[in-house]
């Protein structure tokens, strides 16, 4: 079993700690995992990207030019990664600020109001948190407790207090992630 | 205690760093591997293991530090990106020439000039063919994964002092940034006896002074000294050559590729085979020496190789080297910055079994 | 007298230190640096620290100053001899660590290993000689050469306007903060070379106390290239050189005790 995953967005959105988090959860469940970031003067408001891929194999190339899923969280990123997905693959995006939606008919796509609701919930920095637990209600390949670890790991130890908050983030992107419906 | 991590290879290599018992480090900060610096920092090296980290400010001034410090004897490296290692390439030459060992991280971005800052290969020439002035080579060691780039840093101390000379480590944007799973080797105590036959350790009174230098004013003794270097280069290309070759022996058509190259070769491998190709991969691990009899017998039972780098050919003139004209050589690469993908790599392997 | 009796030991008026080696000097009749050698070897003899003492040789007329010390030495490549003993003294703290450097060497080419040691304050130890000149490379136009100095690149004398002001570099160091003494010394006289003693080993006593860096300065002459006598390039140097670069302590414990101008 191998995933390819690209999330996509704008720098300052959470996507590399995300990409992290997923690595660090496949690491756990005794998965080989890479994690490949587009780096360099990105920090805010510019493009972010990161490649990641869970494998019970070797991984061979940790960058790719087709992937299974794509989570995109802006529109530059949809229009750029929503034709590099493969056939049968997945499309998880964040509807907010979306003009161009996605039309890809061989590819099941889901949407997930990450924006508003985190909005709603007054935590806009667990954003990145209601993203991937849509992700991870449609692809259950890591569990929820090993996310949780994979969290404690990627956040330094000053930020732990928002973990159980985290936690509640990932559970409602689990809720309200939707199949979009052609 | 051994332990998995989740790294990146530039943290790996300051990981590795300290348990390899390493004695200093020497850097200046530069995109993409300011990692190493920040990490050995944030790590406190110098509580965990007593081992110095200082910010140069410049790398000449670090590259120097290294052949102070390296000169006693002690356990030293510093790391750098493609405009910092050139700016390093006098203070590489007199270690070189004054035969000390250190080890030498070149995380390289693409170029000339400022460049990018994205992945590259295009150091290759200035890494295996000296890269500053005078007849000299470095050991090069081209770590493919994160978990290379730990353990090349106790194999690379364990070669410059085996054979007094500095090791290149030449990675890259893409190894230098990505994370992958990582053992970690236990911790080596760091060294409490140096080699008394050179090093500088202040002279007492039972030997001779040392004296670490690579001049000579005489012009025939320089050229001894020379005849000796080129007579221990030629030791290390009969022990130290190290390679990987994947779906070699049944290949038809073979890619040739490094470091992070390898990487991506390895999926247009798979993608090949899946396809019914006839393909293979040889990685060569270390870049000076390099693997010339063994590319040179893949040769006489292959039709083509394919040399892919970042680069706009520079491996390929050693592919041919070592071939001696009994395979066709071609090149394939993306560079500036500019990482070639799994397909694209794939269509330049397919047009050339076409056109074979 | 009979040559037994010159070579008894009670004669002994005069002897060559016990650190300098057999070695010829390659220095010319006249050149400060012989004696600037041996007062250094004369002070780590007398601190009994040669297993203690790690040298660096820089580039310039001292580039073979391993040759004459019988201490252990690196030789470094031109102006980064404050970076070598950066890196030596910081993996051996507790060692003396010293640079020999001429003035093309510290204040042009490493005027940025130079500043940057010095503002680190690291506990070491700079032996500066200035003469105004390229020595080895045959008498260029250095940093420190004075205004209207005539050499082999300024043949018409030193033009302010066009070839920049001579560096004052032991003032300038004198005002970092991590620079712990600064004493400008010369070694053309008896008396002047006792005292550049006195300096060079409080210089070295100064790295015990691991307060900060330390530089003597020694103004010497270059009669080869300056195209004098000993004797004459001397006097030039007195009347020339001393009025620009006057000699004394410049910081001394830390604290400044002459007046940068």
């Amino acid at each position: 079993m191998t995933e390819e995953i690209i999330i996509a967005g704008f720098g300052g959105q959470g996507v590399l700690l995300m990409g992290k988090i997923l690595a660090y959860s496949g690491m756990m469940q005794d998965m080989e995992v890479s994690w490949m970031p587009s780096y360099g003067p990105e920090m805010r408001g510019g493009t972010a990207n990161v490649t990641v891929i869970f494998s019970t194999e070797r991984i061979n190339s940790p960058i790719l030019n087709e992937f299974d899923t794509a989570i995109v969280l802006n529109q530059q990123s949809l229009d750029k990664f929503e034709s590099l997905i493969k056939p049968g693959g997945i499309l998880l995006y964040d509807n907010s600020g979306i003009t161009r939606f996605p039309s890809r008919q061989d590819i099941d796509i889901y949407c997930v109001e990450a924006s508003e609701e985190a909005a709603r919930m007054s935590m806009a920095i667990s954003f990145n948190m209601i993203v991937l637990g849509a992700y991870l209600k449609i692809s259950p390949f890591v569990k929820l407790d090993n996310v949780i670890k994979g969290l404690t790991k990627s956040l330094p130890s000053r930020h732990h207090h928002t973990i159980p908050m985290n936690r509640d983030a990932i559970v409602r992107g689990m809720e309200i992630v939707k199949k979009d419906i052609k | 205690m051994a332990e998995l991590k989740l790294m990146k290879g530039n943290e790996a290599i300051a990981e590795a760093a300290i348990r390899a018992g390493a004695d200093g480090y020497f850097g200046y900060p530069i995109t993409p591997q300011s990692e190493i610096l920040e990490y050995l920092m944030v790590e406190d090296a110098f509580k965990r293991t007593g081992m110095v980290v200082l910010q140069a400010e410049s790398e000449i001034a670090a590259i120097n530090m290294v052949f102070g410090a390296a000169s006693t004897g002690k356990k030293i490296l510093t790391s750098s990106s493609s405009p910092g290692v050139s700016l390093m390439q006098e203070g590489i030459s007199y270690i070189a020439g004054a035969e000390v060992p250190c080890l030498i991280v070149n995380v390289v971005r693409g170029g000339p000039g400022l460049g990018s800052i994205q992945p590259s290969q295009a150091d290759y020439f200035q890494s295996v063919k000296g890269g500053g002035h005078g007849d000299y080579r470095l050991i090069v060691l081209a770590p493919a994964s994160v978990q290379e780039m730990c353990d090349f840093v106790p194999l690379g101390f364990d070669l410059a002092f085996k054979y007094r000379i500095p090791v290149l480590m030449l990675s890259d944007g893409l190894i230098g940034q990505m994370m992958e799973k990582v053992i970690m080797f236990d911790q080596i105590p760091r060294a409490t006896q140096f080699d008394q036959s050179w090093s500088l350790t202040g002279k007492p009174a039972n030997r001779q002074r040392n004296t670490v230098t690579s001049l000579d004013m005489d012009p025939y003794g320089m050229e001894n000294h020379n005849r000796n270097l080129q007579a221990k280069y030629t030791k290390i290309e009969e022990n130290e050559v190290r390679f990987e070759a994947i779906f070699c022996d049944d290949a038809e058509f073979i890619f040739v590729a490094y470091g992070a190259s390898a990487r991506i070769c390895q999926k247009s491998t798979q993608l090949a085979r899946d396809k019914g190709l006839k393909v293979g991969l040889f990685r060569p691990i270390t870049l000076f020496p390099f693997p010339k009899k063994e590319l040179l017998a893949l040769a006489g039972k292959t039709k083509a190789f394919l040399s892919v780098e970042m680069s706009a050919g520079q491996m390929i003139e050693d592919i041919q080297i070592a071939t001696k004209g009994k395979v066709n050589v071609e090149h394939f690469g993306r560079y500036g910055g500019v990482i070639h993908s799994p397909t694209e790599v794939l269509e330049a392997m397919e047009n050339l079994i076409k056109n074979s | 007298m009979e040559f037994n009796e010159i070579i008894n030991p009670g004669n002994l008026v005069y002897k060559k230190t016990n650190l300098l080696t057999d070695k010829v000097l390659s220095y010319c009749p006249g050149c400060g640096h012989g004696t600037a050698n041996r007062l250094v070897m004369e002070v780590i003899d007398e601190m009994k620290i040669q297993s203690e003492t790690i040298g660096v040789a820089s580039v310039g007329c001292s580039v073979l100053a391993y040759e004459f010390m019988d201490i252990d030495m690196v030789g470094a490549p031109h102006g980064r001899a404050p970076a070598l003993a950066t890196g030596i003294k910081r993996v051996y703290p507790d060692k003396f660590v010293f640079t020999y450097q001429g003035d093309g060497d510290l204040a042009a080419i490493g005027t940025s290993e130079t500043i940057h040691a010095c503002n680190r304050g690291e506990n070491i130890t700079i032996i500066f000689i200035n003469n105004g000149i390229y020595g080895m490379t045959g008498g260029q136009m250095a940093p420190t050469s004075l205004e209207g100095m005539k050499t082999s690149t300024s043949p018409y004398g030193r033009d302010i306007e066009s070839m920049g002001h001579p560096l004052k570099i032991t003032e300038l160091v004198s005002q970092l903060d991590g620079v712990y003494y600064v004493s400008r010394q010369a070694v053309h006289t008896p008396s002047a070379a006792r005292k550049a003693k006195k300096a060079i080993r409080i210089a070295f006593e100064n790295q015990k106390l691991k307060k900060g860096l330390s530089l003597v300065e020694i103004v010497s002459s270059c009669n080869s290239n300056w195209k004098l006598s000993p004797v004459k390039a001397n006097e030039w140097m007195e009347e020339n050189m001393f009025p620009f670069y006057p000699l004394g302590d410049i910081k001394v414990d830390g604290v400044a005790v002459k007046k940068v101008l």
